[in-house]
């Protein structure tokens, strides 16, 4: 249960005025169109979507909120009555992009980061 | 507590129990319940279906644990011999002696046997239970051994004459009818509507005598003909009779109670006999003199018979019981409703006919054009369920009154809307629901689709016929609700996979974004929409799934299906479960080299399991170095093709079904469907490969192969339907073709063949005219796209680790070569399983 605690407190939400480290993780053209790919920063898995049609990226944790498996990277995204998601593939859970709640049901929502692209690479901003 | 004994287990009695439960007042009475045949209750209407299915289960009314369930003492296999009324007991065949407050009599009737001479001859059977088709299927099967163009006669060419004479077809026999009436069916239709049914019948390959009084039957211990007169002869191997039927009242007789001249128990409109305590229902009972020989007024006789002994004393039948009946006959619609046949001095008679199609329809009017008296359909009785409405709800007709059977040439009904009929008309007669029930059950938020109608009302569940009807009037009630009844995909379309299937196949289409751009909402698409257009894709273009990845489904994406910790299993094609000592040993080695948790699958292949995303395409370069291809488990595409060992061994084996197992799983290998697909090859009827539970499933007999289609294990098992009958592989195959290319073209998203097959409008029958008879004139075409399909398959695991870009996606970080840090494995009977969820 200790290690429970540890594992969700890893990954909170970063806003971008608590930016400190913006790491620069990978070209843009690593990441699939409308789809998405993980990075590893530090100890961190974070899932890094390219949503080619809205032309905007966004990152969140891989661990997924409902069975703690590093899998939200590999999902299917799109949106949901308008709200861009990811639908976790273990059981399609789907969550929002932009602020990490889960849109179909009451799960934990997901730690969000933000992105910005520097001379065609992606950077993630951590605040440490 | 008193106890009620039904003596008798067929329908009607059946529905007495049914009735009984779902009362009330029923938990004051002990109900006992006698059937002389070995099983409980079932579908005598649906008899003949038993010759395709051979699946006494599934014409059970209920299985032997509902009566369980339901504190209700079945006793099968026994018979009631006499009834004591003065002691109020019964006595049985098995010397066991029972009391009673109340007896229902619902011994039904027995088949009517001529005294022909020659009429115990083996090979002469009558038509009536399960057991009597079991003799003549095993006499069939033996009779075709020694004489493959055997013949068989049905004596009687009434309802269940003709319901035989299917039998007769089905079990590949030559079917003659005989009748001693001018024409068939005699009893419900008029001459001209007869004679449309004969031709229809003859066009078939049945042959038809008419008049014919059978004065003999000849042979010599066995059945070899039937002599008519002097020398009118008709040789014959099997005789089937169906002369009519003779009401079971000997427990009546012998215990004193009144019967009718020609037979049954005189019951009052209480359903009483003249012992207060002794009720009749269903064919047994002679109500104002008549026999009922339906369904639906043998019902209404058992609700009245519970509320009557449950103590509802006003409850009675009807004085005007409604005998009209719709029925498919050797597939040829046949109905009649109120007054068929009318004499001119009570109104005028309107009838329309075509004998090229083989049509008759026929109304009888009131002489003021006002109301509809009856009528008899031929051929089509699509529009038997309105106009039987408009006649016992006295609706009005239209001015013209031949509208309402004339065909339209815009194709509009001449009939309001389904929402027109008042609240009470009745829609399921064989169930007594009426119009306002099925709108009450939606208005209520009980029901939300059809399905939840059937099972909230019954409706649709005796013969089937107002299934349609059903069907229309919870479409229509949903709609006036403001529920609209939509099958798009999702919220990005307002189309449903059948639609887009040919929006993309005329526009061409090949890439998501196009299809999303022209006829989506506007939106970006989600877990739905995007699976159901790369199975699209894949069905069109023969696309495999790494041409554009991020819009497969989760297994799709990375070509292996993804475990409980986000790790893959890997399974390869083993086509038809056959492999050699030296590719066995590969896949072991393989599955060491990469410490993989390795299981025979529920299709006889080898999951390799617990492979992460970096590990897949080193697996897949070992495993086509060593001649494997992918095996598609992870796709809604062919799985396996299951095969028993055959002929090449099996010292049963009628045909080679291994060879060609393998054959049907490489023709269809990799082929995108709504959902997954598979296969099963028996070499004979013992079934080992359990083809019948298989979407397609063949089973070799002697001539050739049994195509059945549309079963599945699963959560709702459901055995394939025989769809045709030896035929030589080629045909096997064409067949094929255009059935799961139809099934692709218009299922729906992650619908098995078994459900989109039971939904299809006209059922299994609709499908043969499709697939064999090329109704619709697209057979061409659904085989020349399979045969495009079949000519592009490329193993995408091949093409996938041959490509540098396409392999980019097989890591688990885009930035790092290291592996997932989360995954722990704990060891399990010496191997390895993901640590469980917590």
């Amino acid at each position: 249960m200790l290690e429970m605690i540890a594992t969700t407190k890893k990954y909170e939400t970063v806003k971008t005025e608590e930016v400190t480290v913006w790491f620069k993780a990978a070209s843009v053209n690593d990441f699939p169109k409308d789809g998405g790919a993980c990075v590893k920063y530090k100890d961190l898995q974070i899932a890094v979507f390219n949503f080619t049609r809205l032309n905007k990226w966004y990152a969140t944790q891989n661990l997924s909120p409902e069975k703690q498996e590093m899998v939200l990277s590999r999902g299917m995204i799109g949106d949901h009555k308008g709200i861009p998601m990811v639908a976790c593939p273990l059981h399609k859970r789907i969550f929002s992009l932009e602020d990490g709640s889960n849109l179909n049901g009451d799960l934990e929502p997901m730690a969000t980061y933000p992105v910005k692209i520097i001379d065609g690479f992606v950077h993630i901003g951590f605040a440490h | 507590m008193k106890t009620i004994i039904v003596v008798g287990n067929g329908m009607v009695g059946y529905k007495f129990c049914e009735k009984f439960v779902a009362h009330e007042k029923s938990e004051n009475f002990k109900l006992v319940v006698f059937g002389e045949e070995p099983r409980p209750a079932y579908d005598r209407v649906h008899l003949s279906e038993y010759f395709e299915s051979q699946d006494a289960k599934a014409l059970e009314m209920a299985p032997k644990e509902w009566y369980l369930e339901n504190q209700i003492e079945l006793v099968t296999s026994e018979r009631v011999l006499d009834i004591n009324r003065d002691s109020k007991t019964i006595s049985t065949s098995k010397d066991r002696i029972f009391s009673y407050d109340y007896l229902v009599l619902a011994t039904g009737s027995s088949p009517f046997v001529p005294p022909i001479k020659g009429v115990e001859k083996k090979g002469v059977f009558v038509y009536r239970t399960i057991e009597d088709l079991e003799g003549m299927l095993a006499y069939a099967a033996d009779l075709k051994k020694t004489k493959p163009n055997a013949k068989a006669a049905v004596l009687g060419g009434g309802l269940l004459g003709l319901e035989a004479g299917k039998a007769v077809l089905d079990m590949g026999l030559e079917p003659h009818i005989v009748e001693f009436a001018p024409k068939l069916m005699p009893r419900q239709l008029d001459s001209r509507s007869s004679n449309v049914l004969q031709l229809k019948l003859e066009s078939i390959g049945l042959n038809i005598h008419l008049s014919k009084a059978t004065n003999q039957i000849l042979g010599n211990g066995s059945i070899e003909g039937m002599e008519f007169g002097e020398d009118d002869l008709l040789y014959v191997d099997m005789l089937i009779i169906s002369a009519g039927i003779r009401p079971r009242d000997e427990l009546a007789k012998t215990c004193g109670l009144e019967v009718g001249v020609r037979g049954g128990i005189v019951v009052n409109n209480k359903m009483q006999t003249a012992d207060e305590h002794i009720y009749a229902i269903g064919e047994v009972a002679l109500l104002n003199q008549m026999i009922y020989g339906l369904v639906a007024p043998g019902y209404d006789m058992a609700d009245v018979a519970v509320k009557q002994i449950l103590g509802e004393a006003e409850s009675d039948m009807p004085t005007d019981i409604d005998m009209s009946t719709k029925l498919k006959l050797i597939g040829i619609d046949v109905a009649s409703f109120g007054e068929p046949f009318m004499p001119a001095s009570k109104g005028h008679s309107i009838i329309y006919e075509d004998k090229t199609k083989f049509l008759y329809k026929r109304i009888n009017v009131s002489h003021d054009r006002k109301k509809l008296l009856g009528g008899i359909l031929v051929g089509d009785a699509s529009d038997y369920n309105m106009l039987h409405q408009v006649y016992m709800n006295g609706m009005p007709i239209p001015e013209e009154p031949a509208q309402l059977i004339l065909p339209s040439s815009d194709g509009a009904t001449a009939f309001g809307n389904v929402m027109d009929l008042p609240d009470e008309a009745q829609v399921c007669s064989c169930e007594s629901v009426t119009k306002g029930q099925i709108c009450g059950v939606i208005e209520n938020g009980e029901a939300k689709d059809l399905a939840d109608v059937v099972s909230c009302t019954k409706a649709g569940t005796g013969c089937g016929g107002c299934k349609p009807m059903v069907k229309d009037i919870t479409e229509a009630s949903l709609k006036s609700l403001g529920i609209e009844v939509k099958d798009s995909i999702c919220e990005h379309f307002d189309y449903n996979r059948q639609d887009l299937y040919k929006i993309i196949q005329v526009k061409g289409y090949t890439t998501f974004n196009e299809v999303l751009d022209n006829h989506g909402n506007g939106g970006h698409g989600c877990e739905l929409c995007k699976p159901v257009v790369a199975s699209l894709m894949a069905s069109i273009h023969a696309d495999t799934a790494n041409k554009e990845y991020a819009i497969q489904d989760s297994n799709d994406r990375f070509l292996a299906n993804i475990q409980r910790n986000g790790t893959y299993s890997v399974v390869p094609r083993v086509p038809g479960g056959e492999i050699t000592p030296d590719k066995l040993i590969a896949l072991g080695e393989i599955a060491k080299k990469y410490d993989l948790y390795t299981k025979i699958t529920g299709g006889v292949r080898v999951d390799l399991f617990g492979a992460t995303l970096k590990q897949l395409p080193l697996i897949w370069k070992d495993l086509i170095a060593h001649g494997f291809e992918s095996g598609h488990a992870y796709g809604k595409s062919l799985r396996t093709v299951k095969t028993c060992v055959g002929s090449t061994w099996c010292r049963y084996g009628m045909d080679e079904s291994v060879s060609f197992g393998i054959e049907l799983e490489n023709r269809y290998r990799g082929i995108r469907a709504p959902h997954k697909i598979k296969g099963g090859v028996s070499g004979c009827i013992r079934e080992c490969a359990e083809a019948r539970g298989k979407d397609f499933g063949l089973i070799a007999v002697e001539g050739g192969w049994n195509l059945y289609v549309g079963g599945n294990g699963g959560a709702n098992p459901r055995h394939a339907e025989l769809f045709a009958e030896q035929i030589d592989n080629e045909t096997v195959i064409k067949y094929l073709d255009r059935y799961l290319m139809l099934y692709m073209r218009t299922a729906k998203p992650l619908q098995r063949t078994a459900a989109w097959q039971e939904r299809l409008e006209g059922g299994i029958d609709y499908l043969k005219e499709v697939v064999i008879d090329d109704k619709l004139g697209i057979a061409k075409d659904l085989e020349e796209e399979m045969q495009t399909l079949v000519n592009k398959f490329e193993c995408e695991w091949t093409q996938a680790v041959n490509d540098p870009e396409m392999m980019k996606r097989f890591n688990h970080f885009v930035n790092s070569k290291e592996e997932d840090d989360n995954l722990v494995f704990v060891p399990m009977r010496e191997q390895k399983m993901p640590e469980p969820w917590k």
